[in-house]
């Protein structure tokens, strides 16, 4: 008798088993997304850093010269792998796009979350859904026929350029950034709001005193996470900035993105050559800034814990 | 012994409905300023719902219909033309849960005067002070009170949030089982408060605890599924309760 609740304690149960099997296939499938994950930041860092280290770029040249012609070489010997205006056209239709939006994306999440919680949310979740899900493509295509012309007619130019990818990013961002800011609404908690209203706040003094503070964390995430798209977004930003590499004087002049760069020229490069390391040194750059905004992102979300 | 004891709310024929759900079924009682009643009841008899129909927190609930009068300084708050946001600036709420807002103690403190407009440095340094001091926690926070009141603990929290309703000057607090989320020293100590407390204010307080309700009440209400079946002096309803459910609730035999 004794023996066998021995034998029965000692021997592994199927339950142990099934958790050790269970334990392995997790532990093996994340293995082999971190592997993905370093080969993808090994690879492109490779390729990226042979354009400084194989082919003698100064990698403050390649950040701060505006000649963009890899191909060739300046004065010196050196490949004219200047970046900046690339660099400068990513950041403005990231900054311009983001700072459109924010305000729109909050007050359309107040409204699904504070003002009309059941018939505006339901009338407008599946909106916002809508928009994310449609392919960059077409918004590209739409920016190509309806805001490039517009800005043309407007603000005078080619209408290709800055502002219209502004235009562009602003619509395919707001829908991230607004759904992400409902999010941060919905879970400011529902006592602080009847605190608030207990003590005799109205109800728009309880929105912005109390519900938009205390969500600022989660606000301020969904922006940035708007704006990290925003910065990655390549074709629709393509169709419509003009592509050209040359630093923009204003806002409807034709310019050009990091992204865009790349998707013109990558099929039109060898492996291996000058121009080829130099678009992998973009890639690498894009790489850096969103794990800029991961950074970013992270460091928020744990300020707001406290 | 005459007590001289003046009527700040009374309430008439309160019936309250969730959908069609009928949690309070005609409720008429009066409260005495400058004293502490308190409601008991088993859960779900509606004393909470009841509170908080006395300060219209029950309009933030859809669907929600509320018939009857309820009357503070004899104006019916349930008139189409109150204005519930002075209402709730005279009749103060503590909730069951500590629910300090995740800013500072003195941002927390301030909230209601800042409402009110109220910039003046000096005068909201001062209120901070004495109402910290009325909730008793002053000598706790006084070194911190730029810290986040969610680094307090939660009877520290629960005394914040009372000295951000008192910071209101309010002429009646309700509280909500306010120390049912605490332990016993933390609920000792906003007991003893609230007996300071009574002096100028006057206190409605829901609580499960019969102790907490015959050591610190005046008067005690016992509600069950939405009736209100005996209201009367504490020491009346604790040692001589006129009704059979009120004696068999309060001797534990209730079931």
């Amino acid at each position: 008798m004794h023996d066998q609740i021995k034998e029965s304690l000692l021997k592994k149960s199927r339950a142990t088993r099934s958790e050790r099997r269970g334990k392995l296939i997790s532990l093996f499938c994340t293995a082999i997304i971190i592997l993905v994950v370093v080969s993808i930041f090994y690879f492109v860092a490779s390729k990226g850093l042979a354009t400084f280290f194989s082919n003698k770029v100064n990698v403050w040249d390649f950040l701060s010269k505006t000649v963009w012609n890899p191909g060739s070489t300046d004065s010196h010997g050196n490949p004219q792998a200047g970046a900046f205006p690339m660099i400068i056209g990513s950041f403005a239709v990231t900054l311009l796009s983001a700072i459109i939006a924010t305000p729109f994306a909050i007050a359309t999440a107040i409204f699904m979350t504070e003002i009309s919680p059941t018939k505006g949310y339901k009338i407008l979740q599946p909106v916002t859904e809508l928009l994310v899900g449609i392919p960059s493509v077409v918004y590209g295509f739409i920016g190509l026929s309806v805001v490039v012309p517009f800005v043309r007619h407007t603000f005078g130019g080619t209408g290709f350029g800055i502002l219209a990818g502004t235009f562009v990013l602003f619509v395919m961002i707001l829908p991230t950034v607004t759904s992400m800011s409902v999010d941060a609404l919905r879970a400011v908690p529902r006592y602080y709001r009847e605190a608030s209203l207990a003590l005799g706040a109205t109800r728009w003094q309880t929105i912005y005193k109390v519900v938009l503070r205390s969500a600022t964390p989660g606000l301020a995430t969904a922006v940035i996470f708007g704006m990290s798209r925003a910065f990655g977004e390549a074709l629709a930003v393509q169709m419509v900035i003009g592509n050209a590499a040359l630093l923009p004087h204003n806002l409807v002049s034709p310019a050009s993105t990091l992204t865009s760069v790349l998707t013109m020229g990558m099929g039109n490069t060898v492996m291996g050559s000058v121009s080829n390391n130099a678009l992998w040194s973009l890639a690498l750059l894009l790489l850096l800034m969103s794990l800029i905004f991961n950074l970013i992102i992270n460091r928020i979300a744990k300020k707001g814990e406290l | 012994m005459v007590e001289q004891t003046n009527k700040i709310i009374s309430s008439n024929d309160v019936h309250l409905f969730y959908g069609r759900n009928e949690a309070l079924k005609g409720i008429t009682m009066d409260f005495n300023e400058s004293e502490i009643t308190a409601l008991i009841g088993p859960s779900g008899c509606g004393k909470s719902t009841f509170l908080r129909t006395l300060n219209r927190m029950n309009d933030l609930i859809p669907n929600v219909t509320i018939t009857g009068t309820v009357k503070l300084h004899q104006q019916n708050i349930y008139a189409p033309d109150t204005d519930t946001v002075a209402l709730r600036k005279e009749i103060g709420m503590v909730f069951q849960q500590p629910n300090p807002f995740p800013f500072s103690i003195y941002e927390n403190v301030v909230y209601g005067l800042r409402l009110a407009g109220i910039r003046d440095r000096r005068q909201l340094d001062e209120a901070v002070e004495t109402s910290l001091q009325q909730a008793a926690i002053w000598d706790e926070v006084k070194d911190k009170l730029h810290e986040s009141a969610l680094s307090l603990s939660g009877g520290q929290q629960q005394r914040v949030c009372i000295a951000r309703v008192l910071a209101v000057k309010p002429d009646v607090i309700l509280l909500d089982e306010p120390t049912s989320a605490l332990d016993p020293i933390s609920s000792g100590q906003i007991e003893n408060m609230l007996l300071e407390l009574k002096d100028q204010y006057t206190i409605i307080l829901v609580t499960h605890n019969m102790q907490q309700a015959s050591r610190i009440s005046d008067k005690t209400a016992f509600f069950l599924q939405g009736h209100l079946i005996e209201y009367a002096d504490t020491k009346t309803i604790f040692l001589n309760p006129q009704q059979k459910e009120t004696e068999d609730y309060i001797t534990g035999r209730f079931g």
